[in-house]
């Protein structure tokens, strides 16, 4: 397993493997949407997962912050194990930043209030620290100077970074992108793609829903594709885009590379 | 470079006046009242709308009003063949249509309510005042407690007690009006919130309540309320008769609420809920930082609309026996040393004057803050 080796020393105390997947089963109603998922994610690991529309690939990511229930199967998150027991939900969801499609910013709040709210409400942070810890985030996305804007003033580019930051103020381990960019006007995908890569150079644990193959060769350790509820196929870059195992992963490289 | 080159401006841009058309008091005539063909007939029939009603009014309210004297001063005499308003006869009772029968000698201790009420919403709604917090805290908590003492009494810091039997006029209308604006809000919120619960009991328990409440009159619950309640308590145990009006008119009042408000519960888009819960917040936390602020603002149109609906409402109270502005105003025109149709039209004018200018006011202001919010987010 390729392993994000940057700055692990620090991190010892946490088990070695960040997510671990289980014999995962999931319906909605009668419709089989994840079937027999097993993935283990090590501390550091950046893993790309594609796949054509309704394949799964946002349930399954959902189901790792517990967004979405399962009937059978376990996940653990960074040593805790998810269940029906509120706190353990809310432990894992501190320690898990999520970005959508559609940004989901707040729309009431300022950028700088979007970025703070989490920490001085979960964390119990005060809010001079949160608004400092906010600052340095928006400094690292590159749009400080947004920061008492509101998010309908923005460019979508300029929201989904936000976005990364208001996750990432609340200081995750491991952070899950459903589709960061596929909501941008092309010109924005790459201020937004840039942050992540910027992200991925940090050791940060990352699974990354995206078509954005260009990236996945860059950061990606792994690169996962599901069919039909299944991972299909799991491979590091080079072998998965040089040589795919199944034919089905063959033919969807080919529509998303032309 | 060539050295006549500069990245600065060296003269002053020449200020380009708006063309004149469009300018100025023409200009907004123009573009205003006579755009179009349409536009122009719609200006003809308003003019001759104003023209019609405007003048007998204003000579009704003001030229041709009795402003001091009795009940023949008001009554058609040679000098004034054709009485106005009779403003005297407002004049004399104004004191009975703004306390009741509130004892005279402590008739300042309503005064002190208004001021402090009046003091507690301009803090309130002046939306950039300091310490906004602490105006609310003041508003909800200590204002109702200084009201009640001060209102009702409280003989061991030498206020004597005043039954709530001789309240009346502006006061009960502005306390039932603000006690029922005051609860149904976060009644409503609560109930809005339970009727999208996931637990059922919780739930049905709020469908329950809510379509009951809706599915009567106001006046039903107000009789209720007030004839019914004695049958199952007894008579010394019974709570106050305003109270029991207060308590209706709350009820009344939060079933509406909880409908406006679970609208704007249900426009906000999913996507709100899973981007606060992915942070780790909360259901309470979600809901009051993340879905209310947002849900109250959608609705703030609708919630005003209950507002002056329920303002205008508080008339019914009288009843069940309680004398609000409205009935003040009837008691005083039965008045047999006054009694003749222009008291009455007058009394009745009086009345709508007053509930206009209290609801035009709620509204307008409302108007003003759905104008900040929508900048903000434009
Ligand atoms: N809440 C839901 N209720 C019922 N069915 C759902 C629900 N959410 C998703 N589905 C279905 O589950 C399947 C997988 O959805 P999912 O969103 O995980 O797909 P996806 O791989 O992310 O697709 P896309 O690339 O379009 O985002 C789809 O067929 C979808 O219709
Ligand atoms: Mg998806």
């Amino acid at each position: 397993m390729v392993q994000g080796s940057t700055d692990a020393a620090d991190e010892k105390a946490r088990p070695e493997v960040a997510v671990e997947i289980a014999g995962l089963n999931k319906w909605f109603g009668e419709f089989h949407v994840l079937r027999d998922i097993n993935l283990n994610v090590a501390r550091g690991e950046r893993i790309v997962i594609c796949g054509p529309s309704g394949s799964g690939k946002s349930t399954l990511l959902r189901c790792i912050n517990h967004l979405e229930d399962w009937q059978t199967g376990r996940i653990v998150v960074d040593g805790i194990e998810l269940n029906d027991d509120p706190r353990q939900i809310v432990a894992v969801r501190r320690d898990v930043g999520m970005v959508f499609q559609h940004f989901n910013l707040f729309p009431h709040l300022t950028v700088l209030e979007n970025c703070t709210l989490a920490p001085i409400w979960v964390r119990q942070m005060p809010k001079r620290d949160a608004e400092a810890v906010a600052m340095k985030y928006l400094e690292r996305v590159r749009i400080p100077e947004q920061a008492e804007k509101y998010p309908a003033r923005l460019s979508g580019g300029q929201q989904q970074r936000v976005a990364i930051a208001r996750a990432l103020c609340m200081n995750p381990n491991i952070m899950l992108f459903d589709e960061p960019t596929s909501a941008l006007d092309p010109e924005m995908v790459k201020e937004v793609l840039d942050t992540m890569v910027g992200l991925a150079s940090d050791g940060i644990t990352m699974l990354v829903v995206s078509h954005e193959m260009g990236f996945a060769r860059q950061v990606a350790d792994r690169v996962m594709f599901m069919a039909d509820g299944q991972i299909l196929e799991i491979n590091e870059p080079k072998a998965f885009f040089a040589h795919p195992q199944h034919e089905r992963t063959r033919l969807f490289l080919q529509q998303i590379l032309h | 470079m060539a050295s006549d080159t500069f990245y600065l401006r060296q003269t002053p841009l020449v200020v380009l006046l708006p063309p004149r058309a469009r300018a100025g008091v023409l200009g907004w005539l123009r573009a205003n009242l006579f755009s179009s063909p349409f536009n122009i007939g719609l200006t003809a029939i308003c003019v001759i709308l104003i023209a019609w009603v405007v003048p007998p009014l204003l000579r009704f309210l003001l030229v041709n009003a009795t402003w001091s004297g009795d009940r023949a001063a008001c009554l058609p005499s040679a000098d004034n063949p054709h009485p106005g308003a009779c403003w005297a006869f407002v004049r004399v009772w104004l004191s009975y249509f703004v306390y009741g029968f509130y004892p005279i000698a402590q008739r300042w201790r309503v005064d002190l309510f208004f001021v402090a009420l009046a003091f507690g919403i301009g803090w309130l709604a002046w939306l950039r005042a300091p310490r906004r917090d602490v105006a609310a805290l003041y508003f909800f908590v200590v204002l109702p407690v200084l009201s009640l003492i001060l209102l009702c009494g409280f003989p061991l810091i030498g206020l004597p007690g005043v039954s709530t039997v001789l309240w009346g006029g502006v006061l009960v209308t502005i306390v039932v009006a603000t006690v029922g604006m005051v609860c149904s809000l976060p009644l409503g919120i609560l109930l809005a919130l339970a009727r999208r619960s996931q637990i059922p009991v919780v739930k049905w328990l709020a469908v329950m309540f809510i379509e009951f409440v809706r599915g009567v009159p106001l006046i039903t619950v107000l009789f209720m309320a007030s004839v019914m309640l004695p049958l199952f308590v007894p008579e010394q145990l019974s709570p106050d008769k305003l109270l029991r009006a207060l308590i209706g008119v709350a009820m009344f009042a939060s079933a509406y609420m909880a409908e406006v408000i679970r609208a704007g519960l249900i426009a906000i888009p999913r996507g709100q809920y899973e981007a606060a819960q992915a942070l780790g917040l909360g259901y309470w936390r979600t809901t009051a930082l993340v879905v209310l602020p947002q849900a109250l603002r959608v609705t703030l149109p609708n919630i005003v609309n209950v507002f002056i609906a329920l303002f205008k409402d508080t008339t019914l109270v009288f009843i069940v026996g309680i004398f609000d502005f409205l009935r003040t105003i009837e008691a005083a025109r039965g008045d047999p040393r006054w009694t003749s149709p222009i008291v009455s039209i007058t009394g009745y004018a009086f009345a709508a004057l007053f509930y206009f200018v209290c609801c035009y006011g709620m509204s307008r202001y409302v108007h003003g803050m759905e104008r900040r919010l929508a900048r903000r987010s434009g």
